[in-house]
């Protein structure tokens, strides 16, 4: 399960080397989230319409291991834009991926970006 | 203008800085400070967030333009290396001289690293300043999936250990005494306490008595006086403290046996133009390793100086309750009475990791001290009680069980304490403090308390209370206390659900556009769904993404993130063919059914792309959404009734589907449910729940406010044989109020609680119409009844809404990562380890 964990990698913006594809705004829902499937992995992005501002994490939920977080509700703590993982609604940070109300392992967050109604993830692999 | 000298840029130091300048006094003095370490002073006591983080500054003090703005002159990065008595002057590393009146030796304390062989290989590390965490963390990100100990089981090194945790190491602790916090837990309370640890994957090592370090340069291991030795590739030293007492030593202050610079209760040493305050300072031949007594330190030291009579207090309270790490652990007093001088109450449950013990005196009139490990939620309270050496209850063992029965609860009310409580230790603050600034000064909120008073800003271990002080202190000057939904809205459910009535508001973002600040969360979201579903009678369908987790998807979401479906069996009456039916859906589906506790049938392990194809089959057979995600109806259980029954009064299976039917899909502030008996031996167990019939001679008698579940409740009598049509009119209106009126997530029976006035209040509304608005009541519920639809035929039927169930928006595929185990003939998800 922990390595389950670790192929999940925080990726920051000036790392990026793949912009993948994922799929047109119009499929994901407004101020809410959808799955993207990356090679093995499953992103959770976040059209957060209400700030303009798209956010991507991993899906997996580091509470129980459960791929579960692009069902979450999102939301701000403060400033801080969250999503609350629908299943014990820990919630997470989706700039810095911190868990904010416990002491979770942090999740991995990964660059987004809109482009001629796509919406395009950033990995560094 | 006299001159202090600061030696210390601590937290007692800083303390004393910040105690200084809020005298008036302070203009005639010249602060200088001098600290060792290259930043400002930081919150030493919140050091381990700096692993979570890795944001210093988030743990600063105060920053650098505070100093100047005070006018005080600050050098970090800049030791002390001479004290020069006679002349009055110190001289810095750098060489520097400068002269004083008074000077201040906040110093500190170090780890004390024991003399073991091999102590100073490669990978052994202390924990007391950021550098050291930096150094830490920099060592572990070189061994990925080591093994780390820490040396030392008392309260820093299990908050260390928790730290090796989240770097992603194998965490050890090993302990030389027989028990884990040995000056704070008996041998019970370590026991507890040491499977909690092993639960969070921590390894426990006691009696331990380490001989050598072993290993080539950097550590490999430890080994014992007895036993195997311990494989390792880190080690963090968690062994007590040592006062840093060496300046003071070299210019001949009187010191103790064991170290620490002696001050008497005016914090002075044996020079009177030098103080001694916080882990340095030896008062009643003790160092005290906590925060709570420096401060009071520094502020006896501040008030001397300026020339007031403030003493140090003679006893010293050293209670403490560890953070962070996950489990709860309290003691407070003196947590290990013998039995010559107290009695022990003591409560246990290994099953849920649970132990208290209260030390009562022997005449039972006072707490002593005790002990809390897995549940320290009453660690304030009790330390209260103990302090103030207030009443106890007439039993009190209840301290630690609870009331049994009747109201309140044995710890009694918080505005009970006396007004020089303590509430919050770091800070000093005292009840009285806390009231007053609520009462005479005029802030209203925990914030604003907070900031000008100080309270909760150190631990933080005080805020239910000064929270619960806050409160009360309001509610005395009458003024409601704001219940707010979160920090999005200023403003309470049914506040909300008038708002958006009156003034027609669509949809969420308008609502928070109109009246609520920032981008919404969790909490308010779902709230206001509920509130859009009652004044609209919209489905959960239409905002989707404010809905909570199960009514998103019109489902409920299980451990494995799996789903199950609950199709409405109104009144439990199903027919052969839809059993077969069910039976076949389930069977190709590959669903765990089960009959349900509301007379029903659950199907579970449904992916997310089978719900609309699992819904589209049922439809078609008859069958409707049973609402088991939502806040609304769930079901109206019955018994068998006249039909059958020998007994039976009147048809309680017709009357419970008619029921069920006219109430089905109604969004509530939290689930209802009903039930019909067709007399009074009550099969359908009516009386639990939110509202309930039962046939008796001459009508039916109507029950409302029941509630099964985590606080049963049984029903109360609303009306007395009345016949089908009042009763069904009483319990519309009944329904209809409480929705408008109850906060979110708050049962019909915890509601009744709360209205004043209780059952007779309620009585009068819905019977005799005490408010005039009954035939609103009733318009607006028969207008719910009218415009029922099944939202599942709605999401199946509307290719948009059909389209939120996939698991990927990119791909078909579905999510190969659920797997499944066998069980009795059936599935059941993996368990989670
Ligand atoms: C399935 C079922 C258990 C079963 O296998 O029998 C069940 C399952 C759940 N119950 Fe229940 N309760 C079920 C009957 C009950 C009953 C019995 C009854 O209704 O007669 C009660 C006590 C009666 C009462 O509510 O007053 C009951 C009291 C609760 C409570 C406590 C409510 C309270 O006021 O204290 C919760 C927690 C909550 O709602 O906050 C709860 C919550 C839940 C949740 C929703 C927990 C969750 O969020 O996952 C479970 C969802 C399971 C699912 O996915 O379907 N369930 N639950 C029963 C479904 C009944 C149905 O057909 O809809
Ligand atoms: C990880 C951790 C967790 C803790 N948790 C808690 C807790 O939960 N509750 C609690 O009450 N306490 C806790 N403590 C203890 C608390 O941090 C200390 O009691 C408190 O910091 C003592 O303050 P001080 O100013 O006396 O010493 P310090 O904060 O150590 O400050 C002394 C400063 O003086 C400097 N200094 C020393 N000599 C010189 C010199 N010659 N010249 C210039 N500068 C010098 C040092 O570098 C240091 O910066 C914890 C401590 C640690 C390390
Ligand atoms: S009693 Fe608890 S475990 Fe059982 S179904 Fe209800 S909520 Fe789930
Ligand atoms: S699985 Fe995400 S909070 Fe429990």
């Amino acid at each position: 399960m922990i390595s389950e964990l670790n192929t999940y990698e925080a990726t920051k913006l000036e790392e990026v080397t793949i912009w993948f594809k994922a799929a047109e705004v119009s499929k994901f829902p407004k101020n809410g989230g959808a799955c993207v499937k990356y090679k093995d992995k499953q992103i959770a992005v976040f059209n957060f319409t209400r700030k303009r501002v798209w956010y991507a994490c991993q899906n997996l939920c580091p509470h129980k291991m459960e791929m579960v977080l692009s069902r979450g509700m999102i939301g701000v703590d403060g400033d801080d834009p969250k999503v609350a993982c629908p299943l014990h609604k820990k919630t997470f940070s989706l700039k810095t991926g911190m868990n904010l109300n416990g002491d979770l392992n942090s999740i991995a967050t990964y660059p987004v970006k809109i482009e001629k109604n796509f919406v395009y993830i950033g990995f560094s692999e | 203008m006299k001159t202090i000298l600061v030696i210390g840029n601590g937290m007692v130091g800083y303390k004393f800085c910040e105690k200084f300048v809020a005298q008036e006094k302070y203009k005639d003095f010249k602060l200088i400070v001098f600290g060792e370490e290259p930043r400002v002073a930081y919150d030493r006591v919140h050091l381990s967030e700096f692993f979570e983080n890795g944001d210093a500054d988030k743990l600063t003090l105060a920053p650098r333009t505070w100093y100047e703005q005070n006018g005080i002159e600050l050098h970090t990065n800049e030791r002390v290396v001479a004290i020069q008595r006679n002349t009055k002057v110190i001289t810095t590393r750098s060489g520097r001289v400068y002269s004083y009146d008074y000077l201040i030796l906040a110093t500190g304390s170090i780890p004390f690293v024991p003399p073991i062989k091999g102590v100073h290989k490669q990978g052994v590390f202390v924990y007391r300043t950021i550098e050291d965490l930096e150094n830490t963390m920099q060592y572990a990100s070189n061994i990925p999936n080591g093994k780390a100990a820490v040396l030392g089981g008392g309260l820093l090194g299990l908050e260390a250990a928790k730290a090796i945790k989240d770097m992603g190491l194998e965490p050890h602790v090993v302990e030389f005494a027989p028990r884990l916090m040995p000056r704070q837990l008996d041998e019970e309370g370590s026991k507890v306490l040491e499977t909690k640890m092993s639960d969070m994957g921590i390894s426990v090592h006691l009696n331990k008595a380490t001989q050598q370090i072993l290993g080539n340069g950097s550590i490999q291991g430890m080994a014992f006086s007895e036993g195997d030795p311990l494989e390792l590739d880190m080690l963090i030293i968690s062994a007590g403290i040592r006062p840093r007492d060496e300046l003071a030593k070299a210019c001949g202050l009187g010191l103790g046996e064991r170290g620490g610079i002696v001050v008497d209760n005016t914090m002075r040493t044996s020079d009177p133009n030098i103080f001694a305050i916080g882990e340095v300072a030896l008062y009643n031949q003790m160092i005290y390793g906590l925060v709570a007594p420096g401060y009071e330190m520094a502020q006896v030291a501040v008030d001397q100086i300026l020339g007031k009579e403030t003493l140090m207090a003679e006893n010293i309270d050293m209670s403490t309750k560890l953070k962070l790490i996950g489990v709860d652990v309290a003691s407070f007093g003196n947590p290990f009475t013998t039995e010559e001088e107290a009695h022990a109450i003591v409560f246990e449950n290994k099953l849920q990791g649970l132990y208290k013990r209260i030390n009562i005196s022997k005449d039972g009139k006072k707490l002593l001290g005790g002990i809390l490990v897995g549940d320290a939620s009453d660690y304030n309270m009790l330390l209260q009680l103990q302090q103030n050496e207030m009443a106890l209850p007439e039993n009190p063992e209840d301290l630690i069980l609870g009331a049994r029965g009747g109201e309140g609860t044995a710890m009694g009310n918080v505005m009970d304490l006396p007004d020089d409580a303590v509430v919050c230790s770091c800070e000093s603050v005292t009840k009285g403090g806390i009231c007053c600034s609520v009462l005479q000064e005029g802030h209203e909120t925990l914030k604003s308390v907070a900031e000008a008073t100080k309270a909760t800003t150190g631990c933080g271990g005080c805020k239910p209370m000064v929270s619960d002080l806050v409160t009360e202190s309001l509610k005395s000057l009458g003024k409601t206390v704001k219940v707010r939904i979160c920090e999005h809205f200023d403003f309470s459910r049914q506040e909300l659900y008038d708002i958006v009535k009156m003034r027609d508001i669509q949809d969420y973002d308008e609502l928070l556009d109109t009246v609520g600040h920032g981008d919404g969360c969790e909490i308010c979201k779902p709230a206001v769904a509920a509130i859009f579903a009652s004044v609209y009678n919209e489905t959960a369908n239409r905002q989707e993404t404010i809905q909570d987790s199960n009514d998103r998807y019109l489902a409920n979401i299980q451990r494995n993130g799996t789903y199950s479906v609950v199709p409405r069996v109104p009144g439990g009456e199903i027919t052969p063919q839809q059993l077969m039916a069910l039976g076949r859906i389930g069977m190709k589906y590959d669903l765990y059914t089960k009959i349900t506790g509301g007379q029903r049938i659950d199907m579970f392990g449904a992916q997310l792309h089978e719900l609309p194809l699992i819904w589209e089959e049922l439809i078609k057979e008859g069958f409707e959404s049973g609402h088991a995600y939502g806040k609304a109806l769930r079901t109206v259980k019955s018994c068998v009734g006249s039909t059958w029954c020998r007994y039976g009064m009147d048809e309680s299976v017709s009357f419970a589907i008619e029921i069920e039917n006219r109430y089905k899909g109604i969004r509530s502030p939290h689930k209802m449910k009903g039930g019909v008996s067709g007399c009074i031996r009550e099969c359908a167990e009516a009386r639990c729940k939110d509202f309930g019939f039962i046939a008796v001679e001459g009508g039916w008698n109507v029950y409302v406010c029941g509630n099964g579940g985590a606080n049963p409740k049984h029903a109360e009598l609303l009306a007395e044989k009345v016949d089908k049509e009042t009763a069904v009119r009483y319990v519309d209106r009944f329904l209809m109020f409480y929705i408008k009126t109850a906060p979110p997530l708050t049962r019909t029976a915890a509601w009744l609680e709360k209205l004043e006035g209780g059952i007779t209040y309620l009585k009068n509304v819905v019977i005799h119409d005490s408010l005039n608005i009954a035939e609103e009541l009733d318009a607006e519920m028969q207008s719910y009844a009218d415009t029922y639809k099944c939202e599942w035929k709605e999401a199946v039927e509307t290719p948009e809404i059909r389209a939120r169930y996939s698991h990927f928006v990119n791909s078909d595929e579905k999510d190969d990562t659920i797997e499944f185990v066998p069980m009795r003939g059936q599935k059941m998800p993996k368990a989670w380890t």
